[in-house]
């Protein structure tokens, strides 16, 4: 398959592999930000094509996962409110809250339905004009401006029964936060391919020049990956810490500046709550005032009992990088895929999931 | 008769016998059936396998099947598997109110193209009806008989190290059929479901060698379920390369768009076997000459090592472990 097969190269990578074990020599310690990165490391064995003085580790890009739980509460209580249909990614439906999931509140006779667009919950919504329609918006900038979309097109098409529950979060600030925690000492970021395609590399330039760490954008791929590495581990080598693209065939230096000015048009920036970080300033997206009738949150009363995290769980320090899954005391005993105490669990791009399903197979 | 079915077709009335006489019973009749006692007669001797199985698909209709053909491959199959030769079967209808009756006559005609293309007699039979909105459209149960030969012995619990794993054609491809319908999910895809009875394709094996210690048909859970049950209930190893399993570009393009695994996903018309190396090969030619595995290929083996795990080669030469599939499986969402 075009465009597939090339990045899965055998032969290609086993290349990459070699040069980056040639030209590694200090150690490296490199954070793959986003939740696709972490599956596609896990699933193709990167790893093991890995020398010893590279060290990777998996940050905060699973959006299921850094919805805190009392976003989560939001989202089942919205369920519980009479005449409200819930339409939702899949990946959403298992992630336990304080209390309970959507996919529970959905067992209890919560009209909750599995959506794979926007454009899906819209024409929900034209279907059942009697009933209110609300749209989960979890996500980073690769999901926002589909929201954004689906929004100024209820109010071109006189909708009135739809409505978003906005948990959106942006990426960089996330970043700074945690580089800001210190708890981490990183040398390098395989920055996200499709968040990036969307706000350009424009907001990582802080994160080399001010922190010293090397950022390459990367894509999905084997060769990508690698290739992603490789560029790291020149920059780390010749300390030189820039930002660059490995994924030129997706992402452009401004991003897409039409998606930016879609967002920008429908959202303001609003402090966001991520698990495992809490509040970070300016790091998420509300809808406009001009756009109140769309918010679930202007349009239902929705309440909740106080939220609270479940003893033990270690989702918050897995996202902060802080712990790899293995070293979580519930991991694969009391917490797995299908009795899930923690969202990383969960989701299919979840960490703590993603080492569970792919393992780290050592012969 | 009215062009839907109403609840009176389940009464036991004359509606209902209207539709079993007139819909149900004429195009897979037979001598045993058309006795219309409450069970069917017939005498068997040897060592039986007795199997049943429900089918649900949403939507009942799909590319490459539907329901009635989906519910008699489901038996044959799973008798196959155990080295049985299908005999007899029963079909068991749930019928939603309403459901079309053209529908239905389409489903049944299924149903005996399938039976005579597999050799198997419906033999016995039910019909219910219940309330709108009770059931979707139409649920099938199906139960089946077959024979096994004197000899054979065939069990996800046989596998030896050493033995090959023999994969009788692409994966994934009804799953993705099947998914490529759904209500918000309609894609184009050029996939028809590989649904297909493959008792004939056993037997032929069967005649190639007696070293067939595993069969499986990989449907839900795909193939990583069916290899890691081999590894379980054998306590061996299972070792396979990612690049020796055909996959169709088709479901590999929609497994790429969903962020879905074609390991995971559903057939309904392949087999995996384990089969003794000294015969591997014997088997692999009589596949190919079937019409349902022209594109058979040994996918990798057993081994004494990691017991329990099905460990697989990637593309780029490294190696990882393929776990059960976990809950639902659902697209990624970003």
């Amino acid at each position: 398959m075009r465009f597939i097969d090339e990045f899965r190269d055998a032969g290609l990578t086993q290349r990459l592999s070699s040069k980056i074990s040639r030209i590694s020599k200090k150690p490296a310690r490199l954070m793959e930000f986003c939740g696709g990165h972490t599956v596609a490391i896990m699933r193709n064995g990167i790893r093991q094509l890995l020398p010893p003085t590279i060290e990777m580790l998996s940050g905060p890009g699973c959006p299921v996962c850094v919805t805190a739980n009392q976003d989560i509460d939001r989202a089942v209580a919205l369920a519980g409110i009479p005449n409200v249909t819930i339409t939702t990614f899949g990946d959403m439906l298992k992630v336990p809250g304080s209390y309970s999931s959507l996919q529970k509140a959905r067992a209890e006779g919560g009209d909750i339905r599995i959506v794979y667009s926007t454009q899906d919950a819209l024409q929900i919504a034209r279907d059942n004009p009697s009933r209110s329609i609300a749209f989960i918006g979890i996500g980073f900038e690769s999901t926002a401006p589909t929201i954004a979309a689906s929004v100024i097109q209820a109010e071109k098409e006189g909708i009135k029964n739809y409505c978003v529950l906005c948990h959106l979060k942006m990426t960089p600030p996330a970043m700074k936060a945690l580089l800001d925690l210190g708890e981490i000492k990183l040398n390098g970021i395989i920055c996200p391919g499709h968040v990036t395609a969307i706000i350009g590399t424009h907001p990582y330039e802080p994160y080399a020049r001010d922190y010293g760490i090397a950022c390459v954008v990367a894509g999905f791929e084997p060769v990508d990956i690698l290739q992603a590495v490789e560029m790291l581990v020149e920059q780390i080598e010749t300390a030189n810490p820039r930002v660059e693209i490995a994924y030129t065939r997706g992402v452009k230096p401004e991003g897409n500046v039409r998606a930016l000015e879609l967002m920008s048009s429908v959202f303001d920036v609003t402090g966001a709550a991520w698990r495992g970080v809490g509040t970070i300033p300016a790091s998420g997206f509300k809808l406009k005032d001009k756009y109140a009738r769309f918010d679930a949150d202007k349009v239902f009363k929705i309440e909740t009992p106080p939220s609270r995290e479940a003893p033990g769980c270690l989702c918050g320090e897995v996202l902060r990088g802080v712990v790899k899954p293995p070293e979580c005391k519930l991991f694969k005993k009391m917490c797995a895929p299908e009795n899930p105490i923690g969202p990383c669990m969960v989701s299919s791009e979840g960490t703590c999931a993603a080492y569970y399903q792919y393992g780290d197979f050592n012969g | 008769m009215d062009e839907r079915i109403l609840l009176a077709h389940g009464s036991g009335s004359k509606l209902s016998h209207d539709l079993i006489d007139q819909i149900l019973v004429p195009p897979i009749n037979n001598t045993i059936l058309s006795r219309m006692d409450d069970s069917a007669v017939f005498e068997l001797s040897g060592k039986l396998a007795f199997t049943t199985d429900s089918y649900v698909v949403n939507p009942i209709f799909f590319p490459g099947g539907n329901i009635g053909k989906l519910a008699v491959c489901g038996t044959v199959n799973d008798l196959s598997m155990n080295g049985a030769r299908p005999l007899y079967m029963s079909l068991a209808l749930i019928i939603e109110e309403g459901f079309e009756l053209e529908d239905l006559r389409r489903v049944i005609e299924s149903v005996r193209e399938t039976a005579d293309e597999a050799g198997v007699q419906i033999v016995t039979g039910d019909t219910k009806v219940v309330n709108h909105g009770k059931a979707d459209r139409l649920f099938i149960n199906t139960a089946g008989i077959g024979l096994v030969s004197e000899g054979v012995d065939i069990s996800g619990s046989n596998a030896k190290p050493g033995d090959k794993i023999i994969l009788s054609g692409g994966i994934g491809e009804h799953g993705i059929a099947v998914m490529s319908q759904r209500e918000g999910l309609q894609f184009n895809v050029p996939i028809s479901s590989d649904c297909a009875p493959l008792n004939g394709l056993v037997s032929d094996m069967l005649k190639a060698s007696r070293n067939i210690h595993s069969l499986r048909d990989p449907t839900r859970g795909g193939l990583a379920s069916t290899l890691n049950e081999f590894a379980r209930q054998s306590g061996v190893g299972i070792s396979i390369e990612e690049d020796k399993i055909p996959v169709h570009d088709g479901v590999r393009g929609a497994c790429e768009l969903l962020g879905l695994d074609p390991l995971y996903i559903a057939n309904e018309g392949k087999l995996v076997a384990a089969v003794a190396p000294v015969d591997a090969d014997k088997v692999l030619a009589v596949m190919r000459q079937n019409k349902y595995a022209p594109q058979a290929a040994i996918v990798g083996e057993v081994t004494a090592a990691h017991k329990g795990r099905v460990v697989m080669k990637t593309m780029i030469g490294s190696s990882r472990i393929v776990d059960m599939p976990t809950g639902e499986i659902l697209p990624r969402i970003c």
